[in-house]
């Protein structure tokens, strides 16, 4: 990003940074920054808060006064993960029997996902399966709980650290999506990823799918990127 | 950076030693009156439209997408299970203001929003050189065909 800002600014256009690394853009002598102390991914700080994001926006602006560059400017404002309020979202009850509880409370959330999809029309699932797969592919993770080997339970054997990754990714967004729907009041850093590893059935059972092939010898590159670091 | 997830501790520790490209000068252009000057968002944060392939894992990815400006439909590509993405999932514009930039627009507070919006992969090879050398100044190109006056870089 802060090479961008070079390369713009030197065939003519203004640029403005928005970084959480002060350090960074100082090191690299990027043209103007506006250093914003939050959390990774959140650039205007809030989703879903129009004010607070204008309000950083106008911060920004403020850099274009600057009769010279290098210049970093620092937003007053801290957004901080701990600080951040866990989300509270219904799990569906039982439903069908039949099917694995992870996999019963996926199909359950189907209609919170398509209304969460139909609201803001775009979905980041599709590194690997679709929605309507997500029931499926939990049932893949079941079976290694239940002792079925990975390589076995129908993610293709020609790319199976990809696959199960992707399957992972898809799941997961999935559910933070939805949350997006069914929680109350702001989502605040790292709070759908807390609640879907936490709270809900299909987040604990990837969890303990990935303790299950740790133990049993699969390499890591395989079980490693399941969940995020430090769980 | 995003391997290290929620530990900001570690990341500011990551960034004070991560290896970067020096530019000797930096360039600086005095803009328009923003009341006159017409916007355009890049970001680093790898989004696509939802019916293009996106960005390959890794850091060999040097190209970037173009984001129409009334499109919403677009994927974060950046797949990092490490990542947090919920924000984005509660809010396009928190990565990506082009809601916040057409608002800004609609109140003559600037000139105008720009018609195309880029995007690129974040994580790149310490070198630069691709993103320096081809895909940034044909970007840069674009844009100024575009007569876009001011960028705004955001990333994840």
């Amino acid at each position: 990003m802060c090479t961008l800002a070079h390369v713009f600014e030197l065939a003519g256009l203004a640029t403005i940074v928005f970084t959480p690394m002060k350090d960074v853009a100082e090191r690299i002598k990027v043209p103007r920054a506006l250093y914003t102390a939050f959390p990774l991914g959140l650039s205007l700080g809030k989703p879903g808060d129009k004010e607070f994001q204008h309000k950083v926006l106008k911060w920004s602006f403020s850099l274009l006064e600057e009769p010279k560059g290098p210049v970093v400017k620092e937003f007053p404002d801290q957004i901080t993960v701990a600080e951040g309020n866990q989300i509270s979202c219904p799990l569906p009850p039982r439903m069908n029997p039949s099917l694995h509880p992870a996999a019963d409370e996926a199909e359950a959330l189907y209609a919170a996902y398509t209304r969460a999809y139909s609201k803001r029309n775009r979905t980041s699932i599709g590194m690997q399966i679709s929605a309507e797969q997500v029931p499926e592919a939990l049932q893949k993770f079941a079976k290694i709980v239940d002792g079925e080997h990975w390589a076995e339970v129908g993610f293709p054997n020609d790319s199976l650290g990809g696959s199960m990754y992707g399957t992972v990714h898809d799941i997961r967004c999935y559910y933070e999506e939805l949350a997006c729907e069914l929680a109350d009041g702001p989502i605040s850093p790292w709070a759908t990823e807390e609640w879907f590893y936490d709270q809900t059935k299909a987040g604990q059972l990837i969890l303990e799918a990935r303790k299950v092939m740790k133990e049993n010898g699969a390499d890591q590159s395989l079980w490693f990127g399941l969940a995020t670091a430090g769980r | 950076m995003s391997v290290f997830g929620k530990d900001e501790t570690a990341i500011q520790k990551f960034a004070s030693s991560m290896p970067l490209p020096e530019f000797e000068k930096t360039a600086f252009v005095k803009p328009k009156p923003l009341h006159e000057a017409k916007i355009a968002l890049v970001t680093t944060a790898a989004l696509h439209l939802d019916n293009k392939l996106g960005f390959e894992l890794g850091d060999s990815d040097f190209h970037y997408e173009v984001l129409p400006r009334s499109a919403r439909d677009l994927k974060l590509g950046h797949h990092s299970v490490n990542f947090d993405r919920g924000g984005f999932a509660a809010d396009i514009n928190v990565v990506y203001p082009i809601d916040r930039i057409e608002e800004l627009a609609e109140n003559d507070i600037i000139g105008a929003v720009a018609d195309n919006h880029y995007s690129f992969a974040g994580n790149q090879p310490s070198t630069v050189s691709e993103i320096r050398l081809d895909s940034g100044p044909r970007c840069a190109r674009e844009m100024i065909k575009e007569n876009v006056d001011i960028v705004l870089l955001t990333g994840t």
